[in-house]
């Protein structure tokens, strides 16, 4: 059933996994929980839409908002939602209704440049941005429902991702009214995000602190094309506003949309503008060009860094004095942990309290459900703390998913996922630095080729999918040529690795200047190699040695990653010269790549890697599995106690005996069972049977004879009525049935088993002694010789009877109640079967048959019951019920003499005669057989034969047809 | 006439008859374990093992330990321990919910089918313990099924891949000690897991008088809620199916474990559990006895 994904639990939600998936992750994951079940909003969260103007002159804009208000009457703090790049004020709708529900009052809102809100994206420009989330302070401060810090000054947090989470660092930087604030996976330095080259100098003591050549870097050529492309898709609404169109018509509308609308009337235009609007789509100039010449030189201009370092938290992390709680994902080849990590050292520098909590996720894999959920809680547990003065004190720890965990990777994360926590974020202002430990690398000096054009590349990372390693199921591919490797000893424990490692190395080019990926892989025992996260560190380089022998050396920060490296694994760092993900030099080289600063000689260098110290967060609790224990042999006591309680009710119940029970084996009075359908199969029975009877039951078929029997056995239960077995009321599981042995309908046998066994198993279940079964009077009833020895599924349909009634015979019951025995049986064993049960009546016990056929009764029971339609129509002694007629049949010797017997029969007084097909028929009506015997003897007639004529046919007829 | 009275007790059962000692779980289990159908579901527990293990040693060439991708299938030949995993986590979607229905849904079924139910009934085995020996008469036998297909699968494993320790998909490893506490605790868990299948099928089993219709029945509820369960659509609703939980056992693989997934497991599996046995009783007290 369930597809085998290896050791994987199916049920952490799937994320994207096709690569045009990654798009919609980028819109979405921002959001961090678009998907999330929103069924836990409150009803009584009202939202409030509106349109709220913002900037001035040029800058002007429409901001479309929802305020989310909570249900109580006081005022309540607020918290203000940004979306991620790409995204509207719906994406973190699912988000607000949450922070309502929990009593904030939240207001959610499109940036400028997306959803329905007008202007152009300035990439949270101070000025245009940071200066909308002013304004929209400004809106909450007016209003009664907002908890106010002072004159202008609403109680405020600000909480976002991605996109949204810088429009949180940065204001709070320049507003110093936003009181907490929680931005997620979002950015330090875009500079260092976009043009990364992890090399350098990095004395911080932090887990994850990150180097960064200043000025020079390395272009995130997918990831910034992808973040470009979703603002500049050229939109109709545009296109509309430049030859003043209604803006109606082409409102958010997508490429799609743009594409099969009619051209306006392009003559009247400025090409400049339409080239504009085109190509930058809803990017303000200065920002469209930065990408243009970044897209087409893949260098870092200073005009460049300006706009970057503009956008950037990191140039005014010293004005932030909002607590901060820090949520950066492990799988995010855009913002990695160092950003995270260079927000955290800057905002604690000033004092202000920081919590850094990575997840398993980011944007290159959505968290499970079970992670969103904790960090909603997370975010909430800030807010409350920091804004309400409630609950309990976050702190300024460190949390991180436990290296341990099932997989984490495969553009989602899978399974659960523990968490690490720790104090501190180590190395934070006044911490303690990072524990580095020391792994010894080797490796010879190798040749790195770095091919024209780039081609071809390694290929490690997608934007959005993260880690090919196992998004492929094959190994990341690293070309031939193009990498230098250099491993460590196998590992003599586990090393979990949490933050960013740093290495030594030593790279010389003849150019001066060479571009380089570092990586840290993970190999296996067999050689499969893992590279956590699918992360990269890029390393742009100037300045080297053109000489091998020589070569600079170079201080790499290797990508920060969460990942254990087992027992027996080797850790490997390769640098390779090729990465698909980035900008490549056109030209090819050949670098030379050492470790260490020690040139050729020394062949090995440490790689440091940092561990940080911490109690791993599981639901271990045992406690609870000892009360759940407890409840359930509690609740089992409880049962047993009652169901005991209950049988001695019950017995109570039954124990009214009927006085003249032993003499009445069988007693029916005016039992009716009708079923739910309204079919009544017995209608107010009533019969009794004494003591050494043999009763019949009989009637044709359907007249309810085995529905008396099956409510005698307490298999149905009567609708109305009593039935009486020794005196006793019978009914399911009454004792008394002990009494009874059965055969109804079908033989009950167990086709695998010999008919000994199935003897002796049914005399094991019913638990009695086993010298009480006369097992071998039964067998020998039976009668099937050696045969009883053989699977009764060899049998034939006479001898399954006779075993059936051989059963019923076990233990020698004092009522036999069979029905239909002698079905399936040929005449010999017919006329055994008759003469068993009448020696058994003999004994003094009593037996019951049913048939629908007269002879059988005839020849077998003493007394009979008729029955027909469910109802009782005669009961008798056979003779009664046979003999009523009278008649008798008169054989003459001389068939002459027929005539003067008639008239002598006539002459008796009441007796009429006649001639019938049979012969002559004298009906006596009360007249002795032998008086007339006499009569005809004594007129000289020979009498051949003189029999009462036994009309059962007719009798039976005549009685069944009455009804 | 006295020989008639001298032999009936107050209650008006015959001598020698005690409620009590009716239907002895051990006559029950004899009656069962005498069946092809349990000893065929006992001998494919130990086979299934034995040809997984001929398929992983087919399937042994290089081109396995080339394929880098996590999967459970690469380091079920790692040790003995590793192998029972495998098997464990390959059967708990289908082969343990089959096994779990074929023996609590045969179980009162098969009897009304053979028509033997009634003359137990009449020995007269009280209803309610009827059920009872039944109920239990299937725990054992499902629970022994699934310990068989451990026990084989752990030793021929061992013998295959050697006794050595655990190693999960990411490389953790489990001392060979902690792994068997570990798999103890998994099975344990799956027993109690797959309870919901057993009673479901027995509440089934106590209303059809075809074991097909019960075994069937029970399967087909839990394939359809294994279906809905992909439906992302229906969101945390998924997490009330019977179905729910059913991997949680593989948190046991965690350092330290977290039960907090399995504890929800247990205690859903437990009610959904008592509920339909209860379902099953309470149709049985109360049913017309007519096959």
């Amino acid at each position: 059933m369930r597809p085998l994904r290896g050791l994987v639990r199916p049920r952490p939600r799937s994320g994207a996994r096709a690569t045009s998936a990654a798009l919609a992750l980028l819109l979405l994951l921002p959001g961090l929980l678009v998907l999330a079940p929103a069924a836990s909003a409150a009803q009584d969260v009202r939202t409030e839409q509106a349109r709220v103007p913002s900037g001035s002159g040029a800058d002007a804009v429409e901001l479309d908002t929802t305020l989310y208000l909570p249900g109580g009457n006081d005022p309540a703090p607020a918290v203000v939602l940004a979306h991620g790049f790409g995204g509207s004020k719906q994406s973190v709708a699912a988000d607000a209704e949450d922070l309502a529900a929990r009593g904030y009052v939240v207001l959610t809102y499109s940036a400028r440049g997306f959803g329905e809100s007008t202007g152009e994206i300035g990439l949270n420009d101070p000025r245009y941005e940071i200066a909308d989330l002013a304004t929209l302070i400004d809106l909450l401060a007016e209003r009664d429902d907002v908890a106010i810090d002072g004159d202008g000054d609403p109680r405020v947090g600000v909480a976002g991702g991605s996109y949204g989470g810088g429009v949180a660092l940065l204001g709070a930087a320049y507003d110093d009214r936003i009181d907490a604030i929680a931005p997620q996976i979002t950015w330090n330095s875009l500079t260092a995000a976009l043009f990364p080259s992890q090399t350098g100098p990095s004395d911080d003591g932090t887990v994850a602190a990150t180097a960064q050549t200043p000025g020079a870097g390395v272009y995130k050529r997918l990831w910034a094309g992808l973040f470009f492309g979703v603002g500049s898709a050229p939109t109709g609404g545009l296109l509309d506003g430049l030859v003043g169109g209604d803006g109606e018509n082409g409102e958010g509308a997508g490429p799609a949309a743009a594409g099969g609308q009619a051209l306006p009337d392009v003559s009247s235009l400025d090409p400049a503008a339409v080239e504009q609007a085109l190509t930058c789509g809803r990017f303000r100039a200065d920002i469209c060009a930065a990408y243009q010449t970044a897209a087409s030189t893949g260098a870092l201009t200073p005009e460049i860094a300006a706009v970057l370092d503009r956008s950037s938290p990191a140039p005014v992390l010293d004005r932030i004095a909002a607590p901060t709680l820090l949520i950066q994902g492990t799988q995010d080849s855009l913002f990695g942990l160092g950003q995270a990590d260079a927000n955290a050292r800057g905002i604690a520098a000033n004092g202000t309290p920081v919590k850094v909590v990575w997840y398993a996720g980011g944007h290159d894999g959505s968290a499970s459900d079970q992670v969103t959920e904790d960090l909603r809680t997370q975010v909430a547990g800030w807010f409350d703390f920091h804004l309400r003065g409630e609950g309990e004190d976050p702190g300024t720890g460190f949390e991180f998913p436990a290296p341990t965990g099932l997989g984490t990777g495969i553009g989602q994360v899978q399974g659960r996922t523990q968490t690490v926590v720790a104090d501190t974020y180590p190395g934070l202002d006044g911490a303690e630095p990072a524990d580095r430990r020391e792994i010894a690398l080797t490796g010879p000096t190798q040749p790195v080729v770095t091919p024209p054009g780039g081609t071809p590349g390694a290929l490690t990372t997608v934007p959005g999918l993260g880690a090919l390693t196992s998004a492929l199921g094959g190994t990341t591919l690293e070309i031939p040529g193009q990498f230098a490797a250099f491993d460590s000893e196998r590992l003599d424990a586990a090393v979990e690795v949490v933050g960013a490692p740093t290495v030594e190395l030593a790279v010389a080019a003849p150019a001066g200047t060479a571009t380089l990926f570092a990586k840290l892989y993970d190999v296996g025992p067999g050689g499969a190699t893992t590279l956590p996260a699918g992360l990269v560190a890029p390393l742009a380089l100037t300045g080297l040695s053109a000489d091998p022998t020589r070569p600079t050396p170079v201080r790499v920060t290797l990508p920060g990653i969460v990942h254990r490296f087992e027992a027996g694994h080797t850790m490997r760092v390769v640098v390779s010269s090729t990465d698909q993900a980035y900008a490549l030099p056109a030209e090819s080289a050949v670098y030379s790549v050492a470790l260490g600063g020690g040139g050729l000689t020394a062949g090995s260098a440490a790689l440091a890697v940092p561990e940080v110290d911490g109690s791993t967060q599981a639901d271990t609790g045992s406690s609870r599995w000892w009360v759940m224990l407890a409840v359930v042999v509690g609740l089992g006591l409880l049962g047993w106690v009652a169901a005991l309680l209950w049988g001695r009710r019950r017995r109570r119940r039954l124990s009214h005996v009927e006085p003249d029970g032993e003499d009445v084996p069988l007693r029916f009075e005016g039992v009716t069972k009708a079923y739910k359908d309204g079919f009544v199969a017995v209608r107010d029975l009533s019969f009794e049977v004494r003591r050494g009877q043999v009763l019949g039951l009989l009637g044709p078929n359907g007249a309810g004879k085995t529905t008396s029997l099956r409510m005698l056995m307490g298999l149905i239960r009567p609708t109305a009525g009593r039935i009486s077995v020794f005196g006793h009321a019978a009914g399911p599981g009454a004792p008394v049935l002990s009494r009874l042995g059965s055969f109804v309908e079908g033989t009950g046998l167990q086709p695998h088993l010999s008919g000994r066994d199935n003897l002796r198993l049914y005399w094991a279940a019913t638990g009695r002694p086993a010298e009480d079964s006369h097992l071998d009077e039964a067998i020998e009833v039976a009668g099937l010789g050696a045969a009883i020895d053989r699977p009764v599924r060899r049998y034939s349909q006479g001898m399954r009877q006779r075993v059936a009634i051989a059963q019923a015979m076990l233990g020698l019951p004092d009522l036999l109640v069979l029905d239909e025995p002698t079905n399936g049986l040929d005449p010999p064993q017919i006329h055994a079967m008759r003469e068993v049960l009448r020696s058994y009546a003999a004994t003094g016990r009593t037996v019951i048959v049913s048939s629908h056929l007269l002879s059988e009764i005839e020849q077998t029971c003493s007394h009979v019951v008729v029955m027909a339609k469910g109802q009782k129509i005669a009961q008798g002694t056979v003779d009664e019920i046979v003999g009523t007629g009278g008649a008798v049949l008169v054989g003459l010797a001389d068939d002459a003499e027929t005539d003067r017997a008639i008239s002598v029969l006539e002459g008796l007084p009441g007796v009429s005669a006649g001639r019938t097909d049979d012969g002559l028929v004298a009906d006596l009506d009360g007249y002795s057989r032998a008086a007339a015997l006499q009569a005809l003897v004594a007129a000289g007639i020979d009498v051949d034969e003189f029999t009462p004529r036994r009309r059962l046919e007719d009798a039976f007829l005549a009685l069944v047809g009455e009804s | 006439m006295t020989s008639l009275s001298e032999h009936v007790q107050p209650t008006g059962a015959v001598a020698g008859y005690r409620p009590e000692r009716t239907l002895r779980l051990s006559v029950e289990l004899r009656r069962q374990f005498k069946r092809r159908r349990t000893i065929g579901v006992f001998a494919l527990m130990v086979a299934l093992p034995l040809i997984l293990i001929g398929a992983l040693q087919l399937g042994a060439s290089e081109e396995a330990s080339e394929n880098a991708r996590i999967n459970l299938v690469d380091v079920a030949t790692s040790s003995g321990l590793n192998f029972t995993l495998f098997v464990l986590f390959a059967t708990t979607g289908f082969f343990l919910v089959v096994v779990y229905a074929l023996c609590f849904g045969d179980s009162v079924a098969s009897e009304a089918q053979w028509g033997s139910l009634r003359y137990t009934l009449a020995t007269p085995v009280p209803r309610m313990r009827l059920l009872r020996q039944k109920w239990l008469a299937a725990l054992v036998q499902s629970v022994g099924a699934l310990l068989t297909l451990a026990t084989v699968a752990v030793v021929a494993g061992g013998i295959a891949f050697g006794f050595g320790d655990i190693r999960t998909p990411v490389g953790v490893t489990l001392g060979q000690g902690e792994g068997m506490l570990r798999l103890a605790g998994m099975l344990g868990y799956l027993a109690v897991h797959l309870l919901v299948v057993g009673a479901l099928a027995f509440w089934f089993s106590t209303i059809t008088d075809a074991p097909l219709a019960a075994v069937g029945g029970a399967v087909f509820t839990m394939f359809v809620f294994a279906i809905l369960d992909q439906v992302e659509q229906l969101g945390a609703i998924r997490d009330w199916f019977p179905t729910a939980e059913e991997f949680a056992w593989i948190d046991l693989l965690l350092t330290p474990v977290d039960s907090g997934d399995m504890f929800r497991g247990v205690i859903q599996s437990l009610v959904y559990a008592a509920l339909f046995t209860a379902l099953g009783f309470r149709h049985f007290a109360r049913r017309d006895v007519t096959s």
